[in-house]
């Protein structure tokens, strides 16, 4: 039987919980005995070329990309997994959820502290970018989630845990330590 | 300003205590309680300014910004909503130009919403500067809006008075009593001092016996022994209160209203024999902001017994001591637990307090406190004068004597009832004149929604226990629309944010409950509601988180019907709309926000 397929993307996210993957150290060498990468950071590859049976997600949902990405990852993927807290909650980035889009953008490109000279008053509109949403959205407001691995980041030990008992089908043993946050 | 404001510290003796009164007098002379009062309070009380801005930001009727020379407050509870409250905001927001939540830009007018103000059966009702307004309908919106604009004083607004007391010339409101059914115990003719006289001539420990040997059992909802609660006070060392509970919040009761208006005597009676049963000297009537009415009136009662000395010192000369101050509360459905209701009258933030240990040992001032409700206080005094055996061979075997109902919603007669306890719900409809019925709300949005095939149960605390709200719902109306979704909104709004789950649980069921009236719910999501409803009641600290998703839950059990129609097969369904969502961006930008998928 072939190894099964893993996808990893961050979205509206900071990339730690990317570095907490890569915090399962020496880990990394077995990981790949276990399993195959398709699109994902870690091997850059850019779009998927398979169908996988795991898609990992970090971040929420701040624009019409991550909106695009997310669902190419449910149609792709078998298995979704949120993690870390800007999958699952939105996170740092939905703390602008309060505050009209309208004075974000007023704040990023006119009067912040660290605008600078913006004396035409430009705010980024070309077609190639994303379209900035409302407000940031949790991933599964947009997709079927279906397992969620809380943490910010996640500790590397409790991904390590939950992918193996994935991809073993052995049953998943979380210690209490792994998912406290305090 | 500040002189003003430290002359109204000064008035309530610079006693940190009284904060809520203080904060009452700055709210209604300057319109809000803004930071720069909080910190002439705060200095003038030797508080630090947040403990100040925590009570000011806890109730409702206290405002950081100037409210408009007329506030009015819409009551938006379930059943003004159901007599058309829709119509009477439009017709305010359409005259006055706002919406509500919003102020005129000459400041004259500022529309709030509030919950229910206790005139279920007199709805539409609001408030407008304290004044109860009943039955709008457009024509009395031009009106209003009308005389506001002429700068009439809001009490001149009123043109009928109600029955009875309402008339009094120290209340002079439009409110009716709507008394449909007077019983044998507290709507029975009353003489004021029988009570006090023949308690005076027992000793305490006699008075304690007699509440005992009746069965009376708490009138608030939660059933528990008043002789009992008297008797655990009174084994308690040092200083003793006496709380009265006239906080009455719960949607849909309205029956406090109108003994405290019947029956203010009756009260401070009751009040009183409480406070020799148990040792007191000092009671308090905290009584609802929405109430604020009928304060002169009760003064003026309380007034009338000192002269007669039946309230004061040396009462009938039997050597014995006690008075009674009304604490007015600004706001807060919480308070109406006993705990919030002490913290409250000590002008603090009304957040339900951990026990043990109990009231009865650490209350009001940390001294043992009997904390009762009105109903159950005029109840006592009955007993004193007719015997515990009068009493308790009315009602059932469990619940002795009557209840006060007050019942509202889709019937032909609603008002207030005294009935035995026992009678069935059939029974209660027949007597209201309610017909093609599709549910009825027992006990509040804290209760039961009761379907048709359970209206033989009986109304008692042993079936079915209420502190008298009772909502009839016509089959014409949508459950959850009208009704759950109401009351969720109820709860979210008034949680004291104490308990984590009771804080974010209510606003996530209230959320769900809006998405599937939307159409956008599926299977799922029931499930997970009944789920989290189980979690939210048994990790609360009160009675509110213990009893906020009954609305829910009781209508997942007896209508799941209801939602099934409307709840989608599927798995999974999303109600994310990216057009509608990079609208706002675009628009800033200047981009299309025309979407390609």
């Amino acid at each position: 039987m072939s190894k099964p397929i893993i996808a990893t993307t961050s979205l509206a996210g900071c990339f730690g919980c990317h570095m907490s993957i890569l915090d399962i150290d020496d880990r990394i060498l077995k990981l790949i005995e276990l399993v195959e990468f398709n699109k994902s950071p870690i091997d850059d590859i850019k779009t998927f070329t398979k169908e996988c049976d795991i898609g990992i997600i970090e971040g929420g949902c701040c624009n019409s990309e991550n909106v695009h990405v997310l669902k190419e990852f449910r149609k792709h993927c078998k298995i979704l997994i949120s993690l870390g807290e800007c999958a699952i909650m939105g996170g740092l980035p939905a703390m602008r959820n309060g505050i009209p889009v309208k004075e974000c953008l007023d704040e990023a490109y006119l009067n912040g502290p660290t605008v600078g000279d913006n004396t035409e008053k430009i705010m980024p509109n070309d077609e190639e970018l994303p379209m900035i949403l409302d407000k940031v959205y949790p991933c599964h407001e947009i997709v079927k989630i279906d397992y969620y691995l809380p943490g910010c980041a996640p500790r590397a030990d409790l991904i390590w845990a939950a992918v193996v008992a994935l991809v073993t089908g052995d049953t998943l043993n979380i210690p209490y330590e792994l998912v406290k946050f305090d | 300003m500040k002189d003003r404001i430290i002359n109204i510290v000064e008035t309530y003796g610079k006693d940190p205590g009284r904060l809520m009164d203080i904060l009452l007098k700055v709210q209604a002379e300057f319109g809000c309680v803004s930071h720069e009062a909080i910190t002439i309070i705060a200095a003038a009380l030797h508080m630090s300014e947040v403990d100040v801005m925590q009570t000011r930001s806890f109730y409702h009727f206290f405002t950081c910004r100037p409210v408009g020379k007329y506030a009015v407050y819409l009551n938006n509870s379930v059943v003004s909503m159901l007599m058309g409250m829709g119509d009477v905001q439009d017709e305010f927001e359409k005259l006055s130009g706002v919406k509500v939540g919003e102020k005129t830009a000459d400041g004259l007018i500022s529309l709030h919403h509030t919950a229910c103000i206790g005139m279920n059966d007199q709805e539409p009702a609001a408030l407008i500067n304290g004044v109860v307004f009943t039955e709008l309908n457009r024509d009395k919106v031009r009106a209003l809006v009308a005389d506001m604009k002429a700068g009439k004083a809001a009490q001149d607004m009123v043109t009928t008075y109600g029955d009875g007391n309402n008339a009094n010339p120290l209340m002079k409101t439009m409110v009716k009593n709507n008394i449909r059914k007077a019983g044998a115990v507290v709507l029975a003719e009353y003489c004021m001092g029988k009570g006090i006289a023949k308690a005076l001539s027992m000793d305490a420990r006699g008075v304690i016996n007699e509440v005992k040997e009746s069965n009376l059992r708490g009138r608030g909802g939660a059933g528990f022994p008043t002789g009992m609660k008297w008797d655990f006070c009174s084994r308690e060392a040092g200083d003793h209160y006496v709380l009265c509970n006239a906080d009455e919040g719960e949607p849909g009761t309205f029956k406090d209203r109108v003994l405290l208006t019947e029956r203010a005597g009756m009260l401070f009676e009751g009040m009183t024999i409480g406070g020799y049963a148990i040792g007191a000297k000092e009671g308090v009537l905290y009584l609802r902001n929405e109430y604020t009415y009928m304060k002169a009136y009760l003064e003026s009662v309380l007034s009338d017994m000192r002269s007669k000395n039946f309230l004061g010192n040396n009462i009938l000369g039997k050597g014995f001591n006690f008075d009674i101050r009304i604490q007015m509360g600004a706001g807060a459905y919480v308070c109406g637990e006993e705990s919030a209701l002490i913290e409250s009258s000590e002008g603090k933030r009304g957040e339900p307090r951990n026990r043990p240990p109990f009231p009865v040992q650490k209350g009001y001032k940390n001294k043992p406190t009997i904390v009762n409700n009105v109903e159950t206080f005029c109840s006592s005094v009955r007993i004193i004068e007719n015997g515990g055996a009068w009493y308790g061979a009315l009602g059932t075997s469990e619940s002795a004597g009557t209840k006060l109902l007050s019942i509202s919603g889709d019937c032909k007669l609603p008002g207030v009832y005294e009935i035995e306890w026992g009678m069935s719900i059939k029974e209660m409809l027949e007597m209201v004149g309610a017909e093609n019925v599709q549910a009825v709300q027992v006990a509040g949005p804290s209760g039961i929604c009761l379907p048709p095939s359970q209206f033989d149960r009986k109304i008692a605390l042993e079936d079915l226990p209420t502190g008298g709200s009772m909502i009839v719902i016509g089959k014409n109306r949508d459950l959850l629309k009208d009704v759950v979704l109401n009351f969720m909104e109820f709860f979210a709004d008034e949680s004291c944010g104490s308990c984590v789950t009771c804080r974010s649980f209510n606003m996530i069921l209230r959320n769900s409950i809006e998405k599937i009236v939307s159409g956008h719910g599926i299977r799922k999501d029931v499930e997970d509601m009944a789920a989290w409803s189980e979690i939210l009641r048994k990790t609360t600290r009160c009675g509110l988180g213990q009893t906020s998703s009954n609305p829910i839950s009781t209508t997942i059990k007896n209508f799941r019907e209801v939602y099934d129609a409307r709840v989608k097969n599927v798995d999974y369904q999303s109600d994310f709309d990216m057009q509608a969502s990079v609208m706002a961006s675009c628009e800033v930008v200047g981009r299309s926000s025309k979407v390609h998928e």
